[in-house]
């Protein structure tokens, strides 16, 4: 039994580095689609000390409305443009209904009212739209498909292209975040409020254009990922799940944390894999689904602020 | 205007720590329980019983639950549903290992089982709190969910993967089981869901409850206070997994009579927070407030849509029931933070100074 536990998964590893490879790239993978969920929480709540839970669903949401209006005839391209146009006006008026009447609320009532959110969207979402799974549009979207197959260590690993594409417009999308945070004006902006509402307003910080501007940027981070997971499976509200891998991630990184969710992303995204491939066989399988979450615990017992998170200090 | 407290003098510190310390309120909740146990029953009918009121009930112990944990003691709890399952499977369990004994025996011990688990899991609570926590709750909810489907030995390795409540009497008649009787399945329901209540009052009204809203307004300071976080916590986390084991329980074996792991999904676990979050954090009575409303909303856009004389499909108002049920929350958050039970407040403080503003 130990010996299955500790050695056997390890022996198998050294044994076909080929397939060790390639569970470490699909681990990869998928960490940097959970990192760019992450990466839309983590915007938010640097900016307005909003726990979105509703980030997963505006990923769906995202996807869905690109999805829906080209099916509806729209050109690809404009389809895009008219989903950001959606995802903007998306944002206005969650500042508008939710946030602006909410202001100084306890976190706790702003974060139910996201769950509320969550709720409406996908109603509204699967209203308009309908139900139905849907296939993304990668082709129209000049995205690559395919597989590369690499002969290496004795075997064959193949890539996806989608997913080296993810992978380098997710890079390239944290690189502009981090410019647009730390070069420009509304940067500085955003960085004033993080610190404290109260001081940002002082110094004649409009909160509310902030807050949108925040909501617009999480809402353009959801469509990047909305697009990329809808190409590797599908659009449907079935994403909403997965899209919860996104808690252990930000748990693991920190909430305040931008390199933090990506570094948390990959780990989780790797860790779930090895662990189902090399352990899952040992208990039936499927533990995937929560493994994640005992990857952050672990984690949460020995840094309860996450890895980059910000040192927390209570007074009473 | 209903209530003229003339003349009621507390006499002693005793009648002034009552839970229900005017005349009146112990006069309604007479006529409330009668109207539940007499007249309900008798006048309801199988519709009513089995399809509106067990379900309310349930849905409400559940939100008791959650709500002593996250309304009282202040730990955000996503694993609600996995704590139902826990109950629900561990009858289950008993109930075959041990036919002759009475299943309500079964269905209250079951709650034993879901609280040792909530403890387990109620443990990284000393060390984490807020949105961290309900990040480990829901370990608790994807591991347990996982645990009703991959180990048959749960569910006495049916081939379905599903449970089913075998029948089971109560004084030599059927509470489940195909023959029983609404009228009696809910009779046992309701005795049950008003026995714990009845203890959840006297819980939170006591030592136990006011430590639980010590450490929920500021844990340091009720630590600093001399209350010891990791019982008190723990105890929570105990008391909260017992109320929705037992809510498991009495939904598998008194209402839907067979139950797959789905049951226990985590959107189980959402709509009952949404529950205590729409009747209103720490309150007793919110529960059952947000239970009727959660609950009853669909029931309502369902019958209110071919009363208007429209005909919309079932997807369809299955999507509309979303967008409302959404809408309210954040409406609600927005007139009104503290719930259902907060507008019942002001309405009873406006009917006992009636005509009077104030």
């Amino acid at each position: 039994m130990l010996y299955n536990i500790f050695i056997d998964p390890f022996v198998q590893m050294a044994g076909a580095p080929d397939l060790l490879v390639q569970a470490l790239w699909d681990g990869l993978v998928s960490g940097v689609l959970y990192a760019l969920i992450a990466l839309g929480f983590v915007l938010i709540f640097k900016a307005s000390g909003v726990f979105n839970f509703a980030q997963g669903i505006m990923v769906v949401f995202a996807a869905l409305t690109l999805v829906g209006l080209y099916e509806k005839g729209v050109p690809a391209y404009v389809a895009l443009a008219l989903t950001l146009v959606v995802m903007f006006l998306l944002a206005v008026a969650v500042e508008r209904v939710v946030l602006r009447p909410l202001v100084n609320q306890p976190d706790i009532i702003l974060f139910m009212a996201t769950f509320g959110l969550t709720y409406f969207l996908i109603g509204f979402g699967e209203l308009v739209f309908g139900g139905n799974p849907k296939a993304m549009i990668t082709a129209q979207l000049g995205l690559p498909r395919g597989v590369i197959d690499v002969e290496m260590l004795g075997g064959r690993v193949s890539f996806q292209k989608i997913d080296i594409a993810a992978a380098v417009i997710a890079s390239i999308m944290v690189a502009a975040l981090a410019v647009f945070f730390q070069k420009t004006r509304i940067g500085r902006a955003l960085r004033a409020v993080a610190d404290s509402h109260k001081a940002a307003l002082s110094v004649g910080i409009s909160l509310n254009q902030i807050w949108v501007i925040v909501w617009f940027a999480a809402g353009v981070v959801a469509l990047a990922a909305g697009i990329m997971w809808g190409a590797r499976s599908e659009v449907s509200f079935a994403l909403e799940i997965v899209a919860l891998k996104a808690l252990p991630v930000l748990v693991l990184g920190g909430f305040t944390s931008v390199p933090g969710a990506i570094v948390g992303g990959l780990i989780i995204g790797v860790g779930e894999k090895l662990g189902e491939f090399y352990w899952g066989p040992l208990v039936g399988g499927g533990v995937e689904t929560w493994l994640a979450y005992f990857i952050a615990l672990a984690f949460l017992l020995f840094r309860p602020q996450g890895l980059f998170g910000e040192k927390i200090i209570e007074r009473i | 205007m209903l209530y003229r407290e003339t003349g009621q003098f507390r006499t002693s510190y005793k009648a002034d720590m009552a839970v229900f310390p005017i005349r009146q309120d112990r006069i309604g909740l007479a006529i409330i329980l009668l109207l539940a146990f007499v007249a309900t029953p008798l006048f309801g009918g199988g519709f009513l019983l089995s399809a509106v009121m067990i379900p309310l009930l349930v849905f409400a112990l559940a939100a008791l639950g959650l709500n002593l944990l996250t309304g009282y003691t202040g730990q955000l709890s996503l694993g609600t549903a996995g704590f139902m399952g826990v109950g629900a499977y561990a009858c289950y369990k008993l109930t075959t290992f041990f036919p002759e004994v009475n299943l309500i025996v079964w269905i209250l011990a079951s709650g034993f089982f879901s609280a040792a688990v909530g403890v387990l899991f109620g443990l990284p609570s000393l060390r984490i709190k807020g949105f961290y926590l309900a990040v480990a709750t829901l370990a608790a909810q994807f591991f347990l969910q996982w645990c009703f489907i991959r180990i048959p030995w749960l569910y006495n390795n049916n081939v379905s993967g599903a449970i089913e409540a075998p029948v089971r009497t109560l004084f030599g008649m059927p509470i489940t089981g195909p023959h029983a009787t609404p009228e009696l399945r809910y009779l046992v329901v309701l005795s049950i869901v008003a026995l714990l209540t009845w203890i959840a009052s006297n819980l939170v009204h006591g030592r136990v409850g006011r430590s639980w809203m010590a450490v929920r307004d500021m844990d340091i300071a009720a630590e600093l206070m001399g209350i010891r976080l990791l019982p008190t916590k723990l105890l929570a986390f105990a008391v909260s997994s017992f109320y929705c084991g037992v809510a498991g329980a009495l939904m598998v074996f008194l209402w839907y009579g067979s139950a797959e792991p789905e049951v226990f999904s985590i959107s189980q676990s959402f709509l009952i927070l949404f529950m205590v979050i729409i009747g209103g954090l720490g309150s007793l009575i919110g529960s059952f407030f947000g239970a009727a409303l959660i609950y009853g909303l669909p029931i309502v856009l369902k019958s209110l849509f071919p009363m208007l004389g429209l005909s919309v499909g079932a997807a369809t108002i299955e999507h509309i029931t979303f967008m409302v049920v959404g809408a309210m929350i954040i409406g609600f958050l927005i007139v009104e933070p503290h719930g259902l039970a907060s507008i019942w407040r002001t309405i009873k403080q406006k009917l006992r100074v009636w005509p009077f503003p104030y």
